[in-house]
């Protein structure tokens, strides 16, 4: 994290429960302006949940977060109001703030242009995941949370996707948060991660660091790393 | 022949009014998952605001306006109760919807008695291609008709409309966009208290109402809502409409006390289709 600049988002001690089930226990990870950073861990570490809670839609049982701007969030799953038209599910994007011009985001993904008037539910994978990206975009984040990315999407389009994350975060200093599955693209394009386990972090630092990681590599690259 | 018409014109009348009852339903129901008991009760309560507002000497026009504003404020304040604390399930809240209608009875009892009441309405009778029907009709079917293209604006054309939709379509989602979810319900309330007390200080003047006259309204507008599955508004409408007409055939050609079990046959046929439709794909 950038020396000496307060982070965008903080995260201390974070417990999150679920009625008698704990889903976050004690995390504490931060992000800085303009940074990229992964979030990686198995099916139930608690993922979700900590970028529901940063988002406001669960409440932590214990912790503080402060975040220093604006928060959209990709949801898991994409999450498209699949009833409404690409433009609609964009303009809603912008329900936090003034202004509602989608224009921004169709010059981010020009295949859209064309799709603006067909119904969400009726886009392919990788199009809703436009959709998806470019309606978090309309409410104008400084942070831009991204819950797994890659789900069902043929590798092509992730690699597409992920050039756009790239070139977001370069272009405007947006800073991310990635939560990936696929931990070998997630460490690729972030330049720090955090690895979480059973709701607790359970290791973090540099992606060069984890990659290099013989845990990391047994239990989320497939073994050894092949640059 | 002409009687045959003269029965058609009074089932799309008050199957209008059962189309009003049940968008109500649709648009609670849409957007917060909540089944609203008190729906019935809303139409009641026009009524009785109307005509309490009339005997005061209001003229008519604005007696029945203020009364459906009243009845929408009143669906503000069911929806905070029953709504409740943010977070607060569907079915708890239904539960209290359920508590509020009951309720209801003691306060129209012992503001106005339980008598039926009654207003005129538009009084005479129009000519319409060899049919005479009733005024009150022709206003009923077109105070319908104008409320829900005004709502099918609202819902399709408005932001507001598109911010309400989202939250019946995915609520996550809808949070995460920073709509607030609890609020839009709390509108939903109060849209669906207004179309309530419409179809009441419309249907007044045709059937005189009683504290307990929720109960059939309800019935008749929860049935043309489960035409579309309690979650689309044009076959709702179609299905007061069909509903108006069907019961209206029965009583004239047969006898009228079979009305409200013919709308709770064809309420409860729907409903088994409709889960043995659902039935395969759930789970
Ligand atoms: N709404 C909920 N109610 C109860 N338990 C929940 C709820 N949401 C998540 N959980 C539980 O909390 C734990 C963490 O879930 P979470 O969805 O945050 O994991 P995740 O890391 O995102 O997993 P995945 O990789 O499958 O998306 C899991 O054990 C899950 O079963
Ligand atoms: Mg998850």
């Amino acid at each position: 994290m950038p020396e000496g600049s307060e982070p965008l988002l903080e995260v201390h001690d974070l417990v999150v429960r679920y009625g008698a089930a704990t889903a976050l226990d004690g995390v504490d990870l931060a992000v800085g302006r303009a940074e990229m950073v992964a979030l990686v861990g198995p099916n139930g570490a608690g993922k979700t949940t900590l970028l529901d809670t940063v988002s406001g839609l669960v409440a932590p049982a214990a912790g503080r977060i402060e975040l220093r701007g604006r928060l959209a969030q990709v949801p898991e799953g994409r999450r498209l109001f699949p009833e409404m038209t690409v433009e609609d599910n964009l303009r809603l994007g912008a329900w936090r703030v003034r202004d509602r011009r989608v224009g921004p985001v169709y010059e981010l993904f020009p295949h859209l242009v064309e799709l603006r008037r067909r119904k969400a539910g009726s886009l392919s994978c990788g199009e809703q995941q436009m959709v998806a990206v470019g309606r978090a975009l309309m409410g104008q984040p400084d942070l831009l949370a991204v819950d797994e990315l890659s789900l069902g999407l043929a590798p092509q389009i992730v690699d597409t996707l992920a050039e756009h994350l790239q070139d977001l975060n370069r272009r405007s200093g947006m800073a991310i948060l990635l939560v990936e599955q696929n931990a070998r693209l997630a460490l690729d394009i972030c330049s720090r991660a955090y690895v979480i386990e059973a709701g607790r972090i359970a290791l973090t630092g540099p992606s060069e660091q984890l990659r290099n990681s013989p845990a990391v590599q047994a239990a989320y690259l497939g073994g050894a790393y092949e640059a | 022949m002409t009687l045959f018409l003269q029965y058609l014109a009074a089932g799309i009348a008050s199957g209008s009014t059962f189309a009003l009852v049940a968008t109500g339903f649709v648009v609670i129901y849409r957007v917060t998952g909540v089944i609203n008991f008190a729906q019935g009760v809303f139409a009641v309560l026009g009524g009785f605001l109307a005509y309490s507002l009339l005997q005061a000497g209001v003229a008519h026009g604005l007696a029945e306006s203020l009364a459906v504003l009243i009845t929408a404020a009143i669906g503000l304040v069911v929806g905070l109760v029953a709504l409740g604390r943010r977070g607060t399930p569907p079915l708890a809240s239904l539960i209290v919807t359920l508590g509020l209608a009951i309720f209801s009875y003691a306060v129209v009892i012992t503001t106005w008695g339980d008598h039926p009441i009654s207003y005129e309405g538009l009084s005479g009778l129009l000519a319409i291609g060899g049919v005479s029907m009733q005024r009150q009709y022709v206003l009923i079917v077109g105070a319908a008709v104008v409320t829900f293209l005004a709502l099918a604006l609202l819902f399709g054309r408005t932001y507001l409309g598109m911010a309400l939709t989202a939250c019946s379509s995915d609520q996550r989602a809808a949070r995460l966009m920073g709509i607030d979810v609890w609020r839009m319900g709390l509108l939903a309330f109060a849209v669906g208290g207004g179309l309530g007390g419409l179809a009441g200080v419309l249907l007044t003047p045709l059937q005189p109402v009683q504290f307990d006259s929720d109960v059939g309204i309800a019935v008749n507008g929860f049935a043309a809502a489960i035409f579309g599955g309690l979650v689309r508004p044009v076959t709702a409408f179609a299905g007061g409409l069909v509903l108006g007409v069907a019961e209206a055939m029965v009583a004239g050609y047969y006898r009228s006390s079979y009305e409200t079990a013919i709308a709770l046959a064809v309420m409860l046929a729907l409903m088994l289709w409709q889960a043995s439709r659902r039935a395969p794909s759930e789970e």
